[in-house]
């Protein structure tokens, strides 16, 4: 099996696992990096948002061979402590239900307000309509992307 | 550790609040306990009645002494521990049930820390989620438990300064006597823990809450924030390997052979074994109870070192089935319960007056048929368990929304003894109904028992989609005659696959507002299996009716919020027992929504729809709004108004209602779900739609204020929604629609941008 040098959450990593893995996988079997969620393995539903390279991606449908050289992060390298300021308005907000969605969500919100920091509304539900919840916890998801924002300007 | 029970008077308490409040024997349900670590152990008892009924169902004077059903841990350093017993489905009884027990025990919030209690047959009781039933259960019985843990510290404290207890107040885990002394509760636990229960307790008057009714945050929300291991599928043990099942594609298929050649050379695939025998068993054992819903052919299943392997390993599977019961479609169900409702073959659940004679005599009469598919639960976290069977004991974890009955089932398939099982539940990536039943955890443990390895079962989307437990396809035809302007009869038609509705629903509104009422219902038996959905039955029923009503206040030219408060009027009063919504609790939720929603005022080019509905307990009113959007109809905003009581935790009950409502329009606009040669034809969520941000509307919600004991709010807000939906549509459009998905055909809607008079 071919092996392959990761860098997440600004550790180095060498993994051996066949070449169809997903990166998905090797998160949470190889890395037990458990925080990002399984949900439907073919990119449709956002629980299994990271970054690579700071962009928002599917991590049940890239492989190793995509993401080799490139700085991946999951919801548990977001901050240290909870403190990036979109968690931190997830906490505020009080967001989840289930929470299972919620690790994608943060995720997705996290880099979408990188690249965006003063959104519309309409911006927002534009980003965030890959991610499922299935409690539908949108209204609240909404209310702390906005809250994020804000943070992340004062 | 040392247990001690003490032996009590048995005594009877009064309550305190109106309505749903329940008589209980304290010797029944308490019992203390000293540690050994130094500190206090108090246990409690919910009753196990998950029916809403006036009495508890079971005699609470035999009850076990050992069945409790959480504990409170107060340590010598006054740290308070609170185990939600519960199973924690996204419903936040995990931060509402402690909340309840910290009021009365009168400690702050801030000191609490709450944990998840493991199912313990010997000290738990109801530890299950399901019928929105755990905060209106667990009012009394908690807050009771709180107040006892206080009264025996602050008797405690009294004894040790030799002062009368009823000098003694409490603050915030400090004691105080008139004096002007104080000692903290980690101070006097040693004392308490073995002394006397007390037989009477003085509950706080609800002015006085401190904790109930303030918003407490989700107790889990730092782990859920910062991706920490919580749910089942990330669950793991030294040793532990992976499984997929392969499951017969369609209903009605069984397997007949199966090749594992290719799949055993995929690297990382240890094993490939047979199962079904167990679980074969257990759906012809005595001991089967309602939670075994499964198929009965043989599974073939993929023993891997990973997650992936095992994914790999079942796609490379090659397997010949043959076809046991007929395979369903969704042509041959729709002609089947249409079959039914044409038909003369009902059992009647309900009958009041004659509603022939009225037909026979009305001034006219409306007749109507409401159509919905199978929908699947689709819970985020699909299907997993974890199991590790030895001869020692059998561990099982995971998510599981009725441990107790998962456990009980297996032990009776492995021929065990429910005392060796030790299950864990963790946190649920949902549950809607789905993890009411365990299959999953059945071949979980009948795989860790065939391969005598520590398993995690994980399944696919695609498994998840095709191995459910679905709500059933339903049909309702109802009919109605008006005569002089009043609904003189009503006669509804339920024809549904595999059960019907539950006996509570037929005495529902509009049951006792009208004098020649019937409830006929027939089923037929598939092979598909079937079973609760968030809401059972009323999640399409609110809007067959409520759609109906809305066709019907037409049809008698009067307003709909008006009509509905006036067969309400006719309620008031009634001595039928079996009707358990108030007249006049509903009236002020459809007042409340009128007025708050601007009903008949809305702004040109919005068109609103109204519901008012009762089910869980709770009195629920909705008004959706619809705007035209490029030709389209388009669900704007739901005004929501709810009364479930006193309101224990805001921040959670906004977050279920909104939730409610979002979920209760997602799934009567998009969900679609049909069969094809027994197959489901959608596996994933490429072709199946769930609501998304961009579609949900603004939510508005009011809660009526009053000092009623808390009822359900996990589902009473999502039956109403799809009526108030499909009002509003037709307000929007001139079009009435009788079948969901709403959107199944987008064209249906298509409309010009002027505005039509609805």
């Amino acid at each position: 099996m071919p092996t392959y040098q990761l860098k997440v959450n600004g550790t180095s990593q060498t993994v051996e696992v066949s070449e169809d893995t997903p990166l998905l996988w090797v998160l949470r079997d190889q890395l037990d990096l458990v925080g990002t969620k399984f949900g439907c393995g073919i990119a449709q539903c956002g629980a299994c948002t990271v970054h690579v390279n700071g962009v928002a991606t599917r991590s049940c449908s890239t492989t190793l061979a995509q993401i080799e050289d490139k700085e991946i992060t999951t919801i548990e390298g977001l901050s240290e402590d909870g403190s990036h300021p979109v968690q931190v308005a997830w906490k505020e907000v009080d967001v989840p239900q289930c929470g299972y969605c919620q690790a994608g969500q943060i995720m997705t919100a996290s880099a979408f307000l990188a690249q965006n920091a003063n959104p519309t509304e309409d911006e927002i539900k534009n980003a965030m309509h890959g991610n499922i919840c299935r409690c539908a916890s949108y209204t609240r998801i909404n209310k702390a992307v906005q809250n994020a924002a804000k943070n992340i300007e004062s | 550790m040392q247990q001690k029970t003490l032996n009590l008077k048995a005594k009877t308490m009064s309550t305190t609040k109106p309505s749903n409040s329940l008589a209980f024997s304290r010797r029944s349900f308490m019992r203390t306990t000293s540690l050994a670590s130094g500190g206090m152990l108090i246990g409690f008892n919910l009753f196990n009645s998950c029916k809403p009924k006036t009495e508890p169902s079971i005699d609470l004077a035999s009850l076990n002494y050992n069945d409790f059903n959480a504990f409170i841990e107060i340590a010598d350093n006054g740290a308070v521990t609170i185990y939600s017993p519960n199973p924690e489905i996204g419903q936040g009884v995990k931060t509402a049930m402690p909340m309840l027990i910290a009021e009365e025990l009168d400690v702050a919030w801030k000191n609490v820390y709450v944990k998840q209690g493991v199912l313990d047959t010997e000290n738990y009781t109801r530890q299950l989620a399901g019928g929105s039933q755990s905060l209106r259960l667990a009012w009394e019985p908690l807050r009771q438990t709180g107040a006892t843990a206080r009264q025996m510290l602050i008797n405690a404290a009294a004894t040790k300064w030799g002062v009368d207890a009823s000098e003694c107040t409490t603050n915030e885990g400090v004691i105080s006597n008139s004096k002007g002394e104080t000692l903290g509760y980690g101070e006097v636990v040693k004392e308490a823990a073995v002394l006397e229960v007390p037989e009477e307790v003085t509950l706080k008057e609800i002015k006085d809450f401190k904790i109930i009714g303030t918003d407490v945050g989700n107790v889990d929300i730092d782990k859920i924030i910062t991706g920490k291991p919580l749910y089942g599928l990330d669950y793991k043990e030294e040793g532990m390997v992976y499984a997929t099942v392969l499951r017969p594609p369609s209903f009605g298929q069984k397997l007949e052979s199966f090749d594992a050649s290719e799949a055993k050379s995929i690297s990382g695939v240890i094993d490939v074994v047979k199962i079904g025998e167990g679980a074969n068993a257990l759906l012809d054992s005595e001991e089967r109870n309602w939670t075994v819903v499964l198929g009965s052919s043989e599974k073939v299943v993929v023993i891997a070192n990973s997650s992936w392997a095992a994914m790999k390993g079942k796609k490379a599977l090659k397997a010949k089935w043959v076809v046991d019961s007929p395979l369903e479609s969704t042509e041959m169900q729709d002609k089947k319960l249409i079959g039914l409702l044409d038909g003369n073959d009902f059992t009647t659940m309900r009958e009041d007056g004659d509603v022939n004679k009225a037909f026979a005599n009305a001034d006219e009469v409306l007749e109507r048929t409401y159509e919905s598919p199978f929908l699947p639960h689709n819970c985020m976290e699909p299907m997993n368990f974890f199991a590790n069977v030895t001869d020692d004991k059998i561990h099982l974890v995971g998510p599981i929304q009725t441990p107790e009955f998962a456990a009980q089932a297996v032990a009776a398939m492995l021929g065990r003894d429910v005392k060796d099982i030790h299950l864990e539940m963790t946190r649920m990536g949902g549950g809607f109904g789905r993890r009411l039943y365990g299959d999953f955890v059945y071949e979980a443990a009948e795989i860790s028992n065939t391969i005598k390895k520590p398993v995690k079962l994980i399944s696919s989307r695609e498994d998840d989609m095709s191995m459910g437990v679905y709500r059933p396809a339903i049909k309702y035809r109802i009919k109605a005659s008006v005569k002089d302007g009043e609904v003189t009869g009503y006669h509804i038609k339920e024809a549904a696959v595999n059960g019907n509705m539950y006996g509570l629903i037929p005495n529902f509104f509009p049951a006792g507002a009208i004098k020649n009422y019937k409830v006929d219902v027939a089923n037929y038996k598939s092979n598909i299996t079937t079973g609760a959905w968030r809401a059972p039955y009323t999640n399409f029923l609110a809007y067959a009716e409520q759609s109906f009503f809305d066709e019907l206040a037409e049809v008698m030219k009067v307003d709909q919020v008006q009509m509905r408060l006036d067969l309400l009027e006719k309620v008031k009063g009634t001595t039928d027992e079996r009707i358990q919504y108030s007249p006049e609790r509903l009236q002020e939720c459809i007042r409340t929504a009128a007025e708050k929603s601007g009903w008949g005022k809305s702004k040109d080019g919005v068109y609103q729809g109204f519901v008012a509905y009762y089910c869980h307990n709770s009195h629920v009113a909705e008004v959706a709004e619809a705007v035209i959007e490029n030709g389209m109809p388009v669900i704007k905003k739901v005004t929501c108004v709810v009364d479930c009581g006193v309101v224990v935790n805001p921040l959670g009950a906004m977050n279920q209602i909104e939730g409610g409502v979002i979920d209760g329009v997602g799934h009567a606009m998009f969900g679609s779900f049909d069969f094809e040669n027994g197959m489901p034809t959608a596996k994933n969520f490429d072709r199946y739609r769930l609501i998304r941000m961009n579609e949900a509307p603004e939510i508005e919600t009011h809660l009526i204020q009053n000092e009623f004991a808390p009822t359900g709010l996990g589902e009473p807000t999502l039956p109403p929604a799809g009526g108030a939906v499909a009002n509003a549509l037709k307000a929007a459009t001139g079009k009435r629609i009788y079948k969901q998905p709403f959107m199944q055909d987008p064209s249906f809607w298509k409309t010009p941008e002027k505005e039509i008079l609805g």
